[in-house]
């Protein structure tokens, strides 16, 4: 692991004592990328807002930016245990490093305190995520729909939605010389 | 689904009964010259004055992240030329940059210059476009003529090397489609001793141009924090005094030293900051980084090293050369491997991201492998989206006609925007 994550995870750690971070690099590769990897971190969805607001102020971490915020449905992914995670790049311009943090959430509801009290920039990257996979962010000053139309009932990224839609296009009302 | 409850959409309405009463609605777009793109405000005004403004975007939206989970590494290429389609081959080397992290290969020196070459070719072509529109929405027409004729010989250099001026497709995982025609490189030169003059016209139509400048100077502002804040990158960002670009800061290709792996120094360029923070700002760092393109295009444009564009075909991990499929079992039986839904290469399990300095900010992948031909999720950071946030903390208090002002040195682009 880089020198300065290995130095974040242990701040973490000295910080946050009864969160199992787990550091892990993004893909498994062999020992000599290891320079190289792209890390990640787990934090359960009760700590999300104190663990980013620590990654945000602390100057060794120093993450300014949320350089973006999205989501992946671990539906039938190979071993997975938790469905969805709500993955953050976290970018620091000052110090050039990057790290990213995962955080885990399961069916029937879905939800994550929203960041974006931390940062602007997750105002809209949330409205996507709510919008294409349904993950509710408490606290978030205005979750709306964002790509789709607001009577839209589906989330369109999750694994069970098919490719060509649940026939929303076939469903659109025809206008004919009868119906005038 | 049963997740109706989640979705209770507030109605997208505007409240004209605030304290105050004389606010009148505008509605701007969603089909608009000025928006240039498909993107749709609500404006609060007082008379002139912009009090509030409500950005609805979607109009676009093609569900691009969707299709990535059924195209493989190489058919997805095809859709992102529809993102950022002001300067396709940039993200077409963003695309394939991030599945080169995922499948773990490192390029030839041949196919790092030209796509360094191509990348440079693309941010000229999106600051040229930008530049232009920042006068034309401000009522001077000629700069963006100016700026639109050198757009097309770069469309025509596109054409030269891949047969498409506009949806590239260029790249592929771990090369090129093809290597590039013979005397493509003097086309090339040919341009790049054009494109100073454009520039020298622009500069002398707007720089010095009393009512260019009232326009642009002091309007938009936003501050270094807060660009970093609302995740700006790009030109953006450097016009707000942030001293970041990803070809310096992560460097990859020709940007990096030992790019070649015999030593070379990465290619030298200086990255332009302002600290005006205002449309003015943006618009000149645009101006000088196409100089800087022009000089790193001048140190790698004679000296393409000589060499294979794909990585070695005995790898399995790229297509194979069309004249070894045409005229040879092997290549045939290769190619059919690579094609073939249930064959293919497969990248390791796992996750990576990519990101690329392209003309708008950083361009980033997030691909999730699970080990078949095509990606188990695709995630595009998309410039475009997470620039355009920050856009009614930027007009409010302005006036209507400098909305499209702040609006043209944003850069929206709305296929990027949506996806």
């Amino acid at each position: 692991m880089d020198q300065n994550i290995a130095q974040i995870v242990a701040g973490l750690r000295t910080a946050f004592p009864d969160v199992a971070f787990s550091p892990q690099p993004l893909i498994d590769r062999s020992e000599d990328d290891a320079g190289a990897e792209q890390v990640f971190v787990r934090v359960p969805p009760d700590k999300i807002v104190e663990v980013m607001r620590f990654l945000h102020d602390d100057a060794r971490c120093d993450f300014q930016q949320l350089a973006s915020l999205t989501c992946v449905d671990y539906l039938d992914f190979p071993k997975a245990r938790d469905r969805y995670a709500v993955v953050y790049t976290l970018v620091s311009p000052r110090l050039n490093h990057r790290m990213w943090v995962k955080c885990f959430v399961n069916d029937p509801d879905p939800a994550v305190p929203s960041v974006t009290g931390i940062w602007n920039a997750a105002e809209w990257t949330e409205r996507e995520v709510f919008d294409l996979f349904g993950i509710r962010f408490s606290d978030h000053p205005d979750l709306r729909r964002i790509m789709t139309w607001d009577g839209f009932k589906a989330h369109p990224l999750r694994k069970d939605y098919p490719l060509r839609g649940h026939g929303e296009r076939e469903d659109f009302t025809v206008v004919t010389d009868d119906s005038r | 689904m049963g997740t109706d409850t989640m979705t209770e959409a507030r109605p997208t309405t505007m409240s004209l009964e605030e304290p105050g009463g004389d606010l009148w609605a505008l509605n701007f777009g969603p089909q608009h010259p000025a928006t240039h793109t498909t993107l749709r405000l609500v404006l609060e005004l007082d008379g002139e004055r912009v009090v509030a403004c409500t950005p609805h975007i979607g109009y676009l939206h093609s569900g691009f992240e969707k299709l990535g989970e059924h195209l493989t590494y190489n058919q997805y290429v095809v859709v992102t030329d529809r993102m950022n389609y002001i300067s396709p081959m940039a993200n077409n080397i963003a695309w394939h940059h991030a599945c080169e992290v995922l499948f773990n290969i490192e390029l030839t020196p041949r196919c790092k210059v030209l796509r360094t070459i191509l990348a440079e070719l693309a941010r000229i072509q999106d600051h040229l476009l930008c530049v232009g529109c920042t006068a034309l929405d401000l009522g001077g027409f000629t700069a963006f003529l100016y700026g639109f004729a050198d757009r097309e010989d770069i469309y025509d250099l596109c054409e030269d090397i891949c047969g498409a001026r506009f949806t590239t497709s260029y790249t592929r995982v771990g090369g090129l489609m093809n290597d590039m025609p013979d005397g493509w490189p003097e086309k090339v030169k040919a341009f790049c001793r054009k494109l100073p003059k454009t520039l020298d016209d622009i500069v002398a139509l707007l720089n010095r141009n009393r009512i260019f400048i009232e326009r642009t100077k002091g309007i938009g502002y936003i501050n270094h924090d807060d660009a970093i804040n609302w995740g700006l990158t790009g030109p953006l960002a450097r016009a707000s005094g942030v001293r970041r670009d990803l070809r310096k800061d992560e460097p990859y290709l020709c940007y990096a030293d030992n790019w070649d792996g015999s030593g070379s120094s990465g290619v030298d360029f200086k990255v332009p900051i302002s600290h005006g923070g205002d449309v003015l700002a943006r618009y000149l760092v645009r101006l000088e980084e196409m100089h800087q393109s022009l000089a790193i295009i001048a140190q790698l444009i004679d000296n393409i090293p000589a060499g294979p564009v794909n990585v070695l075909a005995d790898d399995k991990q790229t297509l194979p050369d069309k004249r070894e499929v045409y005229t040879s079992i092997e290549g045939l039986i290769h190619h059919f491997e690579q094609v073939m839904t249930n064959r293919g290469h497969t990248p390791p399990i796992g996750e990576a991201y990519g990101a690329n300095e392209t003309a708008s900010g950083e361009l980033g992948f997030y691909l999730v492998s699970d080990g078949g031909i095509m990606p188990y999720r695709v995630h595009c950071r998309a410039p475009s989206f997470i620039n355009y946030q920050c856009f009614p903390k930027l007009v409010e208090g302005h006036q209507l006609s400098d909305v499209v002002a702040i609006l043209g040195s944003l850069n929206i682009i709305a296929g990027e925007l949506d996806r």
